[in-house]
């Protein structure tokens, strides 16, 4: 057993203690110590994922030394490090790119809290992706929901607060009948890790006893986390919420926290209920139909707003639904294109949001669409990252966002009325994606009169977005390479 | 009739479930902000009370060792209740922040009914340059 295993749980216990460090240092220190963190982090998690993808390693990590059935368990190998090297990477370029605006927005002395709570977010992300316990992943649910409405109830405002109460009493619920399918789970089955969990539900299904608890517990926990992530029609809260908050809280919300949640349904799915007992019981078709009505819901009241934040905010929603279209495929080839979905949408959606406050700061703080023509004149960089982050929404390919959309339409092929919905679905909303996106492109690059005044706007302070932007293109362009380690972390994951 | 002496067999779950309907009407329902808080509060109380009770057995003991007595036949099942004292402390947090919230909220707007708070925000939503 080498030091690099160990790697899960000393960044979970070192991400909690930077949190208490932060919470008592002070403003300066705060600051240091959260992007130190996040910067070893990305390190070691890349690390530990080129040491599972290179010896073709996937283990257990008992934590204490109680042995499964009775310990706590955490379980690593190539997709779960991979996906937090992806949270890791993700949280410190938003942190990066946005701290001029967190500076701003978010009062002095409570500037030292932001940072407390950047670090308990990220051990939550963590503990998220590496563990191997029902009820250690519903606690940190609960971490990252607490987590994420202080970062985004950290900008001053009264709007704010009112998305910040909306956003609590949506995640809540979710929490609230997660817990409940917990709990009837554990009341038929006796276990809580997912490998015991597994054999017992297997079990269960094929003597038919419990059925219907079986199915009610397992709805309850997809409803549950899909409430959470934001899928149609629980996803309202979006845009008050991603577009008052400061622009590295939104980043960070939409492109890490609801994909850690899905992350913990996808190990649920595969590693729990099994994918025969979850196409079996139906709850698979409703996640097809509503991640489809998502996509195109979405879409449509993107088109509709009259706020540059609120428009990409809706979209994301829509992305979500792709998500959980791909979930309710049900094949391999599906879960190759939802992994490239979350991945693209955590590495695009961030670009869009700080880029869309950088637009909106050389337009006069104003988000509404005549404000913001040529505002691609008045701020370069922000100009261009939009325009790249769009055009991979879009699918344009060379770009990251081609990518799970290709996967999507070959992955559908074979799977009866299921690849009629699927090709539609995606076809309307490339469409709808279009007709909102581009308008929004070409609009902030059209020549405008109005000359406001030019923000010096440092290059520095653009490189975080510019290396969104750039690790955007090398997803397009080279997807073989993940797509090699996607394709390996499965046959390791779904034993 | 055997449903109903089903739900009289588990009556601790039929409250339970009793319990989490009324804190959802409480959330639905009720206008004050307040009372809304305190409907998830009850919410979560009753799924604790569903958590707690599935590791009830029946005829057996506290599960603490009493004269020396190790067998785990004679003691109930411990672990549901320590899962319900982690969930009683999310649930505690939870109620905090969201206790603060409102309180905030009334800070700002001098208000707890929620139809005027949205009146007051799509009032001021002409001109408002968040």
């Amino acid at each position: 057993m080498s030091l690099i295993q160990n790697v899960p749980l000393f960044t979970i216990v070192l991400s909690l203690l930077c949190a208490v460090v932060c919470f008592v240092g002070g403003r300066k220190i705060s600051r240091y110590v959260s992007a130190a963190l996040l910067c070893l982090s990305a390190m070691a998690q890349g690390s530990l994922m080129i040491y599972c993808y290179v010896n073709q390693l996937s283990y257990t990590f008992m934590m204490g030394h109680y042995p499964a059935p009775w310990g706590n368990e955490l379980a690593i190998g190539v997709t779960e490090s991979s996906m937090a090297f992806l949270f890791a990477l993700v949280m410190l370029l938003s942190v990066l790119g946005g701290i001029s605006y967190v500076n701003r927005d978010v009062l002095t002395d409570k500037q030292e809290l932001y940072g407390a709570m950047l670090c308990l977010t990220h051990a939550a992300l963590m503990a998220l992706s590496y563990t191997n316990d029902i009820f250690t992943g519903y606690v940190f649910i609960e971490i990252l929901t607490i987590s994420s409405c202080a970062l985004l109830i950290a900008r001053e405002g009264g709007r704010n607060l009112i998305a910040a109460i909306r956003y609590m009493v949506f995640a809540l619920m979710g929490s609230g009948l997660f817990l409940i399918g917990v709990i009837l789970l554990y009341s038929i089955t006796g276990h809580l890790l997912f490998p015991q969990l597994h054999e017992t539900i297997a079990a269960l299904w094929e003597s038919g006893e419990y059925r219907m608890s079986l199915t009610t517990a397992m709805g309850l926990m997809v409803a549950g986390l899909s409430i959470k992530s934001g899928l149609f029609p629980f996803h309202f809260w979006m845009p008050d919420t991603y577009g008052r908050a400061t622009p590295t809280s939104s980043a960070i919300l939409s492109g890490t926290a609801s994909k850690g949640y899905i992350f913990l349904l996808i190990k649920i799915i595969y590693r729990v209920i099994g994918i025969e007992v979850f196409a079996g019981s139906g709850v698979q078709t409703v996640l097809l139909l509503f991640g489809v009505a998502g996509m195109v819901v979405g879409s449509v009241s993107a088109i509709f707003s009259d706020r540059l934040t609120t428009m990409v905010s809706y979209s994301s929603a829509a992305q979500i639904g792709y998500i959980f279209m791909g979930l309710g495929m049900g094949t391999q080839a599906a879960l190759v294109a939802v992994i490239f979905q979350i991945l693209t949408h955590a590495l695009t959606k961030p670009l869009l949001f700080l880029s869309s406050r950088d637009l909106m700061e050389a337009s006069g703080g104003r988000q509404d669409f005549k404000a913001l023509r040529g505002a691609g004149h008045r701020s370069m960089a922000a100009g261009f990252a939009f325009t790249v982050g769009s055009l991979s929404m879009v699918g344009v390919p060379l770009l990251a966002g081609f990518i799970p959309k290709l996967y999507f339409a070959t992955s559908a092929v074979g799977l009866g009325w299921r690849t009629w919905v699927v090709w539609l679905a995606l076809a309307v909303s490339t469409v709808l994606n279009v007709l909102y996106f581009l308008y929004t492109v070409i609009l902030i690059w059209l020549p405008s009169e109005e000359t406001h005044a030019l923000r010096s706007h440092r290059w520095s302070h653009a490189v975080p977005t510019l290396i969104f932007a750039a690790l955007n293109v090398a997803v397009g362009i080279f997807p073989g390479a993940i797509a090699t380690l996607v394709n390996q972390g499965f046959s390791l994951f779904c034993k | 009739m055997a449903m109903f002496s089903h739900l009289l067999n588990n009556y601790e779950a039929a409250v339970a479930v009793i319990l989490f309907g009324v804190g959802f009407c409480m959330l639905l329902f009720c206008r004050n902000l307040l009372k809304k808080v305190l409907g998830l509060d009850i919410m979560d109380t009753g799924t604790f009370l569903l958590l707690a009770d599935r590791g009830d057995i029946f005829g057996r003991d506290v599960p603490i060792i009493v004269d020396g007595v190790t067998d785990f036949s004679n003691y109930v099942n411990p672990i549901p209740a320590g899962l319900v004292l982690t969930g009683i402390v999310v649930s505690v947090s939870v109620s905090a922040i969201l206790l603060a919230l409102t309180v905030r909220i009334y800070e700002t707007y001098h208000t707890l009914d929620i139809d005027k708070l949205y009146l007051m925000i799509s009032h001021r939503r002409k001109g408002d340059v968040e």
